[in-house]
């Protein structure tokens, strides 16, 4: 059963844990034995030198409670402005969490300074407790800095309220502190403090007076301060030995005693929990924290188990992994959890001592019997604590059930006796003891184990009174009916109790086998589901029929926006889900963040990404239970990946189809280039054969020949230029960049537009240092070849053409200049346009498709193009081409194949 | 002026364009074949061993490639290929099957008796092996003293750029792509690398060019290779 082979997951686990240590910002903690030491005054005057060190550092919030020192070291450095919060009418100000989010975004070195770690924020903040806003602004790379109170450690919460009497009931998670990564402790004699408690320079919370002169005595501070000094010795102590572990070659995965909580019902598992805690941290193992369910106990009160929910709670905030079992025993199954988590030390509570049936056996005594491989803990309780934290509003609702099946109890065994009465003479007594028997197997199979209890001991008082003589009176003649009550009693308790307790379970098992089915139901729904609006559908059908609750799915579009599906029932606030969807953390009721929501918020994780979150509208007011999340995130996770894989299919189908109109277009067009082209290259040739017959033609056919040719070129340049358009436009042309000098393309597009330049007295200017340019040739090619035919075209003929190129920054600038007339003024970018021409009506031929091509072009290679009216009135084309980094490695140093080929064929 | 009467086969699926290379050659004395698809073109070549043939790279059954390659197999006769613009891959191919021109759709009758005279001078000019000397413009190539002269001035190349040249200019007027030029220079390992030959032969035209970016003797073919012109 135990794995002893390393687990990757655990491995991977780690090194994502490493990574996101690495991304977090580093927290640092001023800490102190009590109020007053001077936390505060300390952080701002480390907070003064690292300014003048230059660093850049904020003020987040700070409490200076009127001191004046402490009001004076803050001056001068900057602060954030706090947040208004309005709560019950009062305008309450707080430390503003986006603010100071946005001030790390803004700085990347900086740091926030945020006082009083442990302070409870105002109702209607985003997080409850303000080391959860640290906690938050750690996770976005932010540094904070912060101060807290030894009293403040959740922990130690119990051990400082038995020095001092003061319970506190603002508590940090000691994982915070001990994940810190600077601990500066905060000294200050007690005797000095008392001086200057008496002095009035110590600021006092506005509770009672007396309580805080009990705080403030002398024994007290000296424990604190113990106290305080010993938690960081520990910490040093890990610090130390963490070290250690990392420099030496220790194998990863020792043996670990873990440890395992085993929470009860009782009131008091809140003291095993941090009994728990503290061994854990001090043996530096993992721990579990377990709560068995059992069957007997669904009856308990909404309250008892609200309490139970928040032990675990609590459990899991110091570190633990709580889990809630179901089982109808409660031993095995603790044995069981602790033997597959490889947990080797139970640590349970030891209740009061009280008068036990003979052969009674507590649960560690099972336990004992169940696993002897097992260590177990058992931790003292106290007697009669108050009920703590008790809510106000006790459940009114658990009585009328209740209170119904004992009625029935008695009605029952009341109608068996009236029935029995008349037939006394029939039936032998024993019989009637058989119809009071069935009564309590009845009663406890319809009303549960309470009133089979009854019906037991109402049954055998009915039975003495009504049946054994002497009959009207609970005397006994014969000494040997004691026996059979107590038989009876006996057999009626056990009967009934075991009837109880089948029914229950049947119950359990049937609620389980029926949650599982939904899931299975819900699961297959999904997998046939080809739309997320299914997907909605499925699953809020699932969550109202199973939990009862309203829910609405939120799917995040590709812009990361979420979006309501329809069929929600339930509003959503899009602050919370849209938080939860981009930390992809659970939100909302009954978690750490914004818990006043309506709404439980549970992102929607699928294999590749976040897909969106569903929120759940929770029916009671209570906590849902780590059994319901546990389904709930199971339900959740089953979306993600039903919205996933629908998401791949639409991926899949837009691929293919467009892969199918892609080849259409790319066959069309080859076609018609084809098929247009021919018939063009027959017309140009024809022509030309036309001149070479015998006779050759007049001076007029020759005349008639040429502007046929020439006509032909014209469509031929036309059909070149709509195709073109078209590829470029659908994207359909796979840049061949390669790097090559730009002087290579000039020469060539001078070469092509030889015949129309005729006459232009031409200059190139190619800066000497241009280097090596990534392009497509055929295509800049083009390009010039565009930008020259128009030069030539509008420009009166003997007018110089110049070509001019150099690099400018991170790209290369090509000019194309002429002293033709100029562009038209104002229309400069509107040329580069579809079928946009200079002049409207133009005798020069041409559709105005050119320049758009060349746009088209220069911008699948990154660059860009734009006209202009030089100064001297000539129009000015200006290309530019981002430089790139060109291969270093121009083959020089390549080897040269020795052997010379032979020359040609 | 070159009266050299030959034997030329098309091979071309268009009638129409047939007719007028055959109308074109015919009037400068030759005599042609005609074929309108692979297999009859195969046939025709093998029949009629003819000196030139310019062949269609779009006949219906198949590639103008595979045409090439089964000429290659028996005959150095030239191939002019004819192709449509914008595929410049199927010209790659063909080139480095071993074509030596080609000519883009539409094109004139000039254009066409013009690339088929330079083929054949070419091969008039191949036949006298013996020259060692290879003289355009002002430049001189000795080949058996492996020196390079511009107006009687040595000129300095580096091993490299004397390669190129005198692969080039050992065959005029036919297109080479950068993938032989890479090949026969760097060798087989740097197919891909055609940067190299863009940068050398950037050096190489400023030695013998007058004006690099307006050449007359290394021509490139945007997208292609170069075409070596001797001038006249």
């Amino acid at each position: 059963m135990k794995d002893e082979r390393a687990d990757p997951d655990q491995l991977l686990d780690r090194l994502n844990a490493e990574e996101a240590r690495a991304r977090r910002g580093k927290l640092k903690i001023f800490f102190g034995a009590s109020a007053g030491v001077g936390k505060t005054y300390a952080m701002l005057s480390a907070a003064r030198d690292a300014q003048a060190q230059g660093a850049s550092l904020t003020i987040g919030i700070v409490e200076t409670h009127g001191r004046s020192d402490t009001e004076a070291m803050a001056r001068g450095l900057p602060r954030l402005d706090m947040k208004e919060i309005d709560h019950r009418g009062k305008k309450l100000s707080e430390f503003d969490l986006d603010a100071a989010l946005a001030y790390g975004a803004g700085n990347p070195d900086g740091r926030v300074l945020v006082d009083e770690l442990a302070h409870t924020n105002v109702p209607g903040s985003r997080h409850p407790k303000r080391w959860q806003d640290v906690q938050e602004l750690l996770d976005a790379g932010v540094d904070v800095w912060s101060t807290m109170n030894v009293q403040h450690l959740e922990s130690l919460n119990d051990i400082v309220s038995g020095i001092t009497g003061i319970r506190v009931w603002e508590t940090v998670p000691d994982r915070i502190f001990d994940e810190a990564d600077e601990v500066v402790v905060v000294d200050f004699p007690p005797d000095e403090l008392l001086e200057r408690l008496r002095q009035g320079k110590v600021y006092l919370p506005q509770q009672a007076d007396r309580a805080a002169k009990n705080f403030f005595r002398k024994g007290n501070l000296l424990a604190l301060r113990e106290l305080a000094l010993r938690r960081t010795a520990d910490r040093v102590d890990g610090e130390m030995q963490a070290y250690r572990s990392r420099s030496s070659t220790s194998p990863v995965w020792p043996n670990r005693e873990s440890l395992l909580a085993c929470i009860g019902s009782g009131e008091q598992g809140e003291k095993i929990v941090r009994v728990c805690a503290r061994l854990a941290a001090q043996l530096d193992v993992p721990w579990h924290a377990v709560h068995v369910e059992s069957p007997e106990k669904s009856e308990a009160s909404e309250r008892r188990r609200q309490g139970v929910l928040r032990v675990l709670k609590l459990a899991q905030e110091l570190g633990a992994t709580s889990t809630e079992l179901s089982s109808p025993a409660v031993a095995p199954a603790l044995v069981r959890y602790a033997h597959e988590h490889n947990l080797s030390r139970l640590v349970i509570g030891r209740p009061e001592q009280r008068w036990r049936w003979p052969g009674q056996r507590t649960l560690g005594d099972e336990l004992e019997a169940e696993a002897s491989d097992l260590d177990i803990l058992r931790v003292a309780l106290e007697k009669n604590v108050p009920a703590k934290r008790a809510s106000p509003d006790r459940p009114a609702a658990r009585t009328p059930t209740h209170w119904k099946g004992y009625a029935a109890a008695l009605a029952i065994c009341g109608a068996i006796a009236l029935l029995a009465t008349p037939l006394l003479g029939v039936l032998e007594l024993s019989n009637i003891v058989m119809l009071f028997l069935l009564a309590v197997v009845g009663v406890a199979l319809l009303h549960g184990r309470g009133p089979a209890i009854l019906a037991a001991f109402v049954g055998v008082c009915l039975f003495d009174f009504f049946f054994v003589s002497p009959r009207f009176s609970f005397a006994v003649s014969d000494v040997q009916y004691l026996l059979t009550f107590a038989v009876m009693l006996f057999v009626a308790l056990v009967v009934g109790q075991l009837t109880a307790g089948l029914k229950i379970q049947v119950e359990a098992v049937t609620e389980r086998e029926r949650r599982v089915s939904g899931l299975y139901d819900m699961s297959r729904d999904l997998s046939a589901a080809l739309m997320v609006e299914q997907v909605a559908e499925i699953g809020s059908r699932f969550l109202a029929m199973e939990f009862g609750v309203k829910s609405a799915l939120l799917v995040a579009d590709d812009h990361d926006h979420l979006n309501v599906l329809p069929g929600a029932t339930t509003e959503v606030d899009l602050g919370v889900a849209q938080w939860s969807f981009e930390r992809g953390e659970a939100a909302g009721r009954g978690t750490d963040t914004l818990p006043a929501s309506k709404c439980l918020v549970l992102p929607l994780k699928a294999t590749m990404r976040l897909r969106g979150v569903i929120a759940i509208e929770p029916k009671e007011t209570g906590l849902l239970g780590p059994e319901h999340r546990r389904l709930l995130d199971t339900c959740a996770s089953l979306m993600a990946i039903s919205i996933e894989r629908i998401h791949y299919i639409d991926v899949a189908q837009k691929t293919t189809l467009q892969m199918e109109s892609e080849r259409l277009r790319n066959s069309l067009l080859s076609a018609i280039s084809h098929d247009l082209r021919n018939p063009l290259a027959s017309l140009v040739g024809l022509a030309d054969a036309l001149q070479l017959t015998k006779p050759p033609p007049t001076g007029q056919q020759q005349e008639l020949v040429l502007a046929m040719r020439s006509s032909a070129m014209r469509m031929n340049a036309l059909v070149n230029n709509l195709l073109d358009m078209a590829r470029l436009e659908s994207g359909a042309v796979q840049l061949n960049r390669q790097w090559q000098p730009l002087e290579d393309v000039v020469g060539s597009a001078l070469g092509a537009c030889a015949s129309i330049l005729e006459g232009h007295p031409l200059t190139v200017r190619l800066a000497p240092d241009l280097p090596l340019l990534h392009f497509d040739a055929v295509l800049i090619e083009r390009v010039l070849v565009n930008l020259l035919e128009n030069a030539g075209k509008y420009t009166p003929p003997d007018t110089p053409i110049e070509i001019k190129a150099r690099a400018e920054g991170d790209s290369v600038v090509v000019r194309v200049n002429d002293e033709g007339p100029g562009l038209p003024s104002g229309r400069e970018d509107a040329m580069f346009e579809k079928f946009v021409r200079g002049k409207s009506e133009s005798a020069t031929p041409g559709v105005g498709l050119g320049l758009t091509i060349c746009r088209a072009i220069m911008q699948a290679h990154g660059g860009t193009i734009r006209g202009e009216t030089r100064a001297t009135g000539g129009a000015s084309f200006v290309l530019t081409l981002p430089r790139g980094e060109p291969p270093n490695d121009d083959g020089g140093t390549a080897g040269i194949v020795e052997a010379f080929v032979e020359h040609g064929k | 002026m070159s009266e050299i009467r030959s034997k030329v086969l098309i091979v071309e699926d268009e009638a129409d364009i047939r007719r007028f290379v055959r109308l074109a050659l015919e009037s400068e004395g030759h005599e042609v074949f005609e074929a309108d698809c692979i297999k009859r073109g195969l046939i025709e070549a093998g029949t009629r061993r003819p000196e030139l043939v310019i062949l269609d790279l779009g006949l219906p059954d198949g590639d103008g490639v595979d045409f090439i390659r089964d000429l290659r197999g028996w005959s150095t006769c030239p191939v002019i290929v004819l192709s449509a613009r914008s595929n410049e891959t199927d010209k790659i191919a063909a080139l480095d099957a071993g074509a030596d021109d080609y000519l883009v759709k539409p094109f004139g009758a000039g254009e066409l008796l013009a690339r088929i005279r330079a083929q054949f001078r070419r091969r008039l000019q191949q036949a006298a092996v013996n020259e060692p000397l290879i003289r355009f413009g002002d430049v001189c190539i000795d080949l058996t003293r492996r020196v390079v002269e511009r107006k009687g001035e040595p000129l300095h190349l580096t091993p490299i750029e004397y390669r190129l040249l005198t692969y080039l200019a050992a065959q005029p007027d036919r297109v080479v792509t950068h993938r032989q030029l890479l090949k026969v220079v760097w060798g087989p390992g740097h197919a891909e690398d055609t940067h190299y030959v863009r940068v050398h032969m950037a050096n190489l035209r400023k030695k013998i060019e007058d004006d690099a970016s307006m050449p007359r003797h290394v021509i490139t073919e945007a997208g292609i290779g170069y075409r070596f012109v001797l001038g006249v």
